[in-house]
């Protein structure tokens, strides 16, 4: 098992490498560079031409990518060119906002997907099931974007449960409990919507999942050893039916990544997603290669998450 | 007598299909004795798998008339819970095809002491460590300490099916239901596993039902023999005489698809089984695929007759059965 955490991991480093040198290279097409914004429009060509040479922007792709890396590795992402500060500073923040914005949207995902997946898979052609998928299929069919914009109008305008933007409330300080709780109660709304829609093709996956383990082999065989129905679910479909969905997991943190783009913008709230379109918009090129790289190494890093939950769970790809 | 184990009568097992039920299984009668073993035998779509598992009990949407009473207790229609006292351990099944009989994701040890924590409340954990090493080793399997802890896919189908073997046997039932057990395995070891059965069969006193196709197995480890087709008995006997004395048409036809020294042509059997929603319901079942045979010669409603103690056949046919191969001189005689 260890050896196929390590293996896998040795893998997952020549991907984050192949990621960051076709983001490097993106960058590089993009119009402007390091310069853009900070000199003087008036300084002459000669000048910003030996600014560039004192930067390094004349070296060859390769020995800028070298020191772009070293850069990262340090923590530095570059200037901001409409914000005037540190990529990483402007980052930080937002990352943060992100992370706990993702984490409450998963977990929301599967404490819907898991109960509807299973009653669904269990009692597949009863109301119940059919109830269940038209559900999915509205939640396949829903944009994300109108979706959230209805929960806001609902939840935050009309009922005033919830904030509407922001991720806490100004004035309170950081590390009390308040402002704790306020930080919640901004990501819940978003949150739930994201994970209301993200949560069907899980609901779905499972139940396809659970209707074909139901009618495999060793199910009968668990039959014939005098199991009862409840033991039957609980110790042999249900756990061969959370395979697939263990495989999926590195699929739904992308799909999140994309969910908080919408979401974020719709919510104000102050996360890379937001961030993101802000700063296509404006074209900040040092920020968006930025979070292109963030977004990939989280894809990346999402990926090797769910190999190693489907090794931790399925002893046929461990490597021995 | 009160030696029956199991008395099956008029069970009849029926699936649907769109609005209307077709019986898989058409009114079967059967007893089985302690210690005895039953071969059934038929070709697929026959019906055999269908009434092992109406005896288990485990079809999920069938409906299922008549009675099944294993000593004297009738599993038809037995409340859920019950049924699951008993299955695992007054009766147990050992499967077709092993490498899809076991949980890929449990260790072999488990899937075997799950049949012993289900039906043995006051076992330890110790306890039944012990006696799931004691049956893997009564099974045949080597370093069963080692094989504890192996995942299914590790082992071979042999082993898989040795393993099948020993949670059915695990809690010694009366009743074993052995559903072509061998099918799924190449031919050395089809003989260890059928060896290991028959060797099992001494140990634990149980009876056995051995559903098979293969007629060799048959003649090699039943007492006795039903022979089924399109979901009904069509002749039973005790082994000696249905190989030596074969009645039904069915039955000859089938000894006589086996590969025999000195035989130029092997016979085959025209036709194939009907769908369970083609099969025909009135006369004999059997008489669409010996079309040379007049129809007279078959019964209305066929049932069966008892030719000789023990012996029991079903429809007239069998007396004007011939093989078409034979001359025609031979046949006229032999009706006459």
């Amino acid at each position: 098992m260890w050896k196929f955490i390590v293996r896998r991991l040795l893998i997952t480093l020549p991907q984050i490498i192949l990621l960051s040198v076709l983001v490097f290279l993106m960058a590089q097409m993009m119009p402007g560079d390091a310069l853009t914004g900070q000199v003087d429009p008036n300084v002459s060509p000669e000048i910003k031409e030996q600014i560039r040479e004192r930067l390094g922007l004349n070296n060859p792709w390769y020995i800028q990518y070298r020191d772009w890396v070293a850069g990262i590795l340090q923590g530095d992402l570059g200037q901001s060119f409409r914000f005037k500060m540190d990529v990483t500073e402007l980052l930080s923040q937002r990352i943060a906002n992100t992370f706990w914005l993702s984490l409450v949207t998963l977990i929301f995902t599967y404490i819907i997907a898991v109960p509807l997946g299973i009653t669904s898979g269990r009692y597949n052609d009863t109301l119940l099931d059919q109830g269940i998928t038209g559900y999915t299929y509205l939640g396949f069919a829903t944009p994300l974007f109108i979706f959230a914009l209805f929960m806001v109008w609902v939840f935050g305008y009309q009922l005033g449960w919830f904030p509407t933007s922001g991720s806490v409330q100004p004035g309170l300080t950081p590390g009390t409990m308040e402002y704790v709780i306020s930080k919640f109660n901004h990501l819940l709304l978003p949150a739930l919507s994201m994970a209301l829609i993200a949560t069907v093709s899980t609901v779905q996956y499972l139940r396809s999942e659970i209707v074909d383990t139901k009618q495999k082999d060793f199910i009968v065989t668990a039959r014939a050893k005098g199991a009862s129905e409840s033991r039957v679910y609980n110790r042999h479909i249900l756990r061969n039916s959370l395979l697939p969905i263990a495989a999926f997991f590195g699929w739904e943190i992308t799909s999140l990544i994309s969910g908080t783009i919408f979401i974020e913008q719709i919510f104000g709230y102050p996360g890379m997603g937001a961030l993101f379109l802000e700063t296509i918009l404006l074209r900040d090129y040092s920020v968006v290669t930025a979070l292109v790289l963030l977004f990939g190494i989280a894809s990346i890093l999402g990926a090797l998450l769910s190999d190693i939950i489907l090794s931790l769970v399925d002893p046929r790809i461990r490597i021995k | 007598m009160g030696n029956e184990l199991l008395e099956i009568k008029n069970l009849t097992t029926s699936f649907r299909i769109g609005d209307e039920y077709h019986a898989a299984v058409d009114d079967v009668t059967l007893t089985l004795n302690k210690n005895e073993v039953l071969g059934i035998v038929g070709e697929s779509g026959s019906g055999k798998s269908a009434l092992a598992f109406s005896i288990m009990g485990l079809h999920n949407r069938a409906k299922i008339e008549g009675s099944i009473k294993l000593k004297d207790q009738e599993l038809v229609k037995l409340a859920p819970s019950k049924m699951n006292n008993l299955r695992g351990d007054d009766l147990a099944m050992i499967f077709q095809d092993p490498l899809t009989a076991l949980n890929p994701l449990m260790e072999i040890g488990d899937q075997i002491a799950e049949a012993l924590l289900l039906h043995n409340l006051d076992m330890s954990s110790k306890q039944r460590k012990a006696r799931v090493i004691e049956l893997l080793n009564m099974v045949g399997i080597p370093r069963p300490e080692y094989v504890y802890e192996q995942f299914p896919h590790e082992l071979s189908g042999g082993m898989r099916q040795r393993v099948v073997i020993a949670i059915a046997i695990a809690n010694k039932p009366e009743l074993l239901i052995a559903d072509e057990p061998t099918t799924a395995l190449d031919v050395t070891i089809q003989a260890q596993i059928l060896d290991l059965i028959r060797k099992l069969k001494e140990d634990i006193h149980a009876g056995i039902i051995l559903i098979t196709h293969d007629l060799g197995v048959v003649a090699e480890m039943a007492d006795r023999v039903a022979v089924m087709y399109a979901g009904q008995i069509v002749e039973i006997a005790d082994v000696t005489t249905l190989f030596e004395n074969p009645l039904h048409p069915y039955t000859k036809s089938l000894l006589n698809s086996v590969p025999a020294e000195g035989q130029d042509k092997l016979h085959v059997i025209q036709g194939i089984v009907p769908s369970l929603k083609n099969l025909p319901r009135k006369g004999c079942r059997f008489a669409a695929r010996i079309p040379w045979i007049d129809e007279s010669a078959h019964e209305e409603n066929p049932v069966l007759h008892e030719v000789s103690q023990g012996h029991f056949v079903r429809c007239t046919c069998h007396a004007h059965f011939y093989f078409p191969e034979e001359s025609k001189e031979e046949q006229t005689n032999g009706i006459s």
